[in-house]
């Protein structure tokens, strides 16, 4: 049965990977968001925004990053949601299959879907003027650190995947994800707010994350905010994937 | 005497507080086909997905194939093929990658060359590589029971499978599962149509309130009645018979009697 596993993810994934590859409109749709909140943010707000030295969308792209991450995972419990809903799942439980398979597929294929997005974002962004002094190894370990919270908020998605009632309810709780971004260090420095929202900006994962990629682009100490960041996320992984588990288990018996 | 290919005792079920099975019992002989009849929301579905380990059941035991569901869940899964009520397809996906997946899920070489045969064996060969969402319901549920064959299950569950379709659809369905029988597959099979059950099983059982009130072959069940009366009774045709007739059976072999049913229809009309 575990000799399987490998081959059913395998499998399985090419096959979500197939209904992307036939609706890549899931990925432009997932950009297409941040794109327009960096174009207005960069050309209308952000003459208006004093964050030192250095251009705007320097500034502002890694917050965009994660905004583009919230988006996209409601795609994740979406499909997953349709599996359930259509009883092709039940098929693919009722057979001598690797179960987990079912699952892990819909997670690599939403890493998958969102590193697509992601790259167009970054594209988008390049045109628009974004630079960076960072190495190789820098790129790869902002990667590390995207890949990371993809996966901790595709757990999330799968929870609401598994547990949603309806469509709507599959994607809705991305809503508050997106909205992150902007109570954080990600549009503007978190010392221009009110003490209370500041704490508040101060404390939660995305500012964290946001101030150790920036950091990582224009070539800053990353200081202690990676490990802040890094623990959000493997928190939040761990917390979800449990969550998600259990209620997989509860779901296919 | 052959020992029993599905063997269930004191089957019990509740959703919260609703008791949906209170103690099923029947066994399903090899090769035969076994047709669980019952009202919308008796139960039928709670057995098939106990039987086909989806769902846990809360007391008393069910084996297929000579494995227990609760405790041997993969060698059950490899004895069986679900074909569950909505015709579990993926719409993304052509025919024939539909087929290709579950050969290659079920570890079967030439999963392309297993899909082909299928698509011909179910003629959708035609509309093999399109898009599973532009069928008929009638292709979608040919294609979901093409899917179930693979690998050649010995023990094949379907989940009230003409529900929906039409006529020739139906009829369609009713031909596969006989030759299923015919070739040593068990069938087990959930309807809510009592001409369908009548038509199919070797043996028909009815759930009802949680319990299987009688379990018998058709002519059993006949005995449960006083006997027959001779009573003379004009013969009209079915709607049925008149449909089939004027839109043609597919593969019927009765042609004759149809066009006899279209003069007696205009009769009755006057």
């Amino acid at each position: 049965m575990a000799t399987h596993a490998l081959q059913d993810t395998t499998v399985l994934t090419r096959r979500s990977l197939r209904h992307i590859a036939r609706s890549p409109d899931t990925i432009i749709t997932t950009a297409v968001t941040p794109i327009a909140l960096m174009l207005l943010f960069v050309y209308v707000l952000g003459g208006a925004i004093d964050v030192g030295s250095g251009s705007y969308i320097d500034y502002m792209l890694p917050g965009i990053l994660l905004i583009t991450i919230a988006s996209g995972i409601a795609y994740t419990a979406y499909r997953l949601f349709m599996d359930l809903q259509s009883g092709i799942f039940e098929r693919f439980q009722s057979m001598p299959i690797a179960r987990p398979s079912a699952l892990w597929a819909h997670v690599l294929t939403s890493l998958v879907a969102n590193m697509a997005s992601l790259v167009v974002v970054i594209a988008v962004a390049l045109l628009m003027g974004f630079r960076t002094s960072t190495s190789i190894l820098g790129w790869l370990a902002v990667a590390g650190v995207l890949i990371l919270f993809t996966l901790a908020l595709t757990w999330v998605a799968v929870i609401a995947g598994l547990g949603a009632k309806t469509v709507d309810g599959a994607s809705a709780f991305s809503y508050p994800l997106i909205f992150l971004p902007f109570i954080s260090s990600a549009f503007v420095s978190t010392d221009t707010m009110p003490a209370p929202v500041a704490w508040f900006a101060d404390n939660q994962p995305v500012t964290a994350i946001v101030n150790s990629i920036r950091a990582i682009f224009t070539g800053q100490p990353v200081g202690a905010d990676i490990w802040i960041a890094l623990a959000w996320c493997v928190g939040i992984l761990a917390v979800a994937y449990l969550f998600a588990t259990r209620l997989y288990r509860r779901k296919i018996r | 005497m052959t020992a029993a290919t599905i063997r269930v005792r004191n089957l019990q079920k509740s959703y919260d507080d609703l008791q949906v099975l209170r103690g099923v019992d029947f066994d399903v002989a090899q090769g035969s086909i076994f047709a669980l009849l019952g009202s919308n929301g008796a139960g039928k579905t709670t057995v098939v997905k106990i039987l086909s380990t989806l769902l846990a059941a809360d007391a008393g035991t069910a084996e297929v194939n000579g494995f227990d569901v609760a405790d041997s869940g993969q060698d059950v899964r490899e004895s069986i093929s679900l074909t569950g009520q909505f015709a579990a397809v993926d719409e993304i996906l052509s025919g024939r990658e539909n087929l290709a997946l579950v050969a290659q899920l079920r570890h079967l070489k030439h999963a392309g060359q297993i899909a082909d045969e299928l698509l011909a064996r179910f003629s959708l060969t035609e509309a093999g590589d399109r898009r599973a969402s532009t069928y008929s319901g009638g292709m979608r549920r040919r294609l979901d029971i093409a899917m179930s064959l693979i690998g050649d299950p010995p023990v094949i569950f379907l989940d009230e499978p003409t529900t929906g379709l039409d006529p020739q659809a139906r009829k369609e369905v009713w031909r596969t599962v006989e030759e299923l029988a015919k070739n040593g597959t068990t069938v087990l099979l959930t309807t809510q149509y009592l001409d369908e059950a009548e038509q199919l099983a070797d043996r028909i059982a009815i759930l009802h309130q949680g319990r299987i009130i009688v379990d018998g072959t058709l002519s059993e069940l006949k005995q449960l009645l006083p006997p027959a009366k001779v009573e003379y009774v004009e013969k009209q045709p079915s709607l049925e018979d008149v449909f089939l007739a004027l839109v043609g059976d597919n593969g019927g072999a009765d042609g004759s009697s149809d066009s006899a049913a279209v003069h007696r229809t205009a009769d009755a009309e006057r």
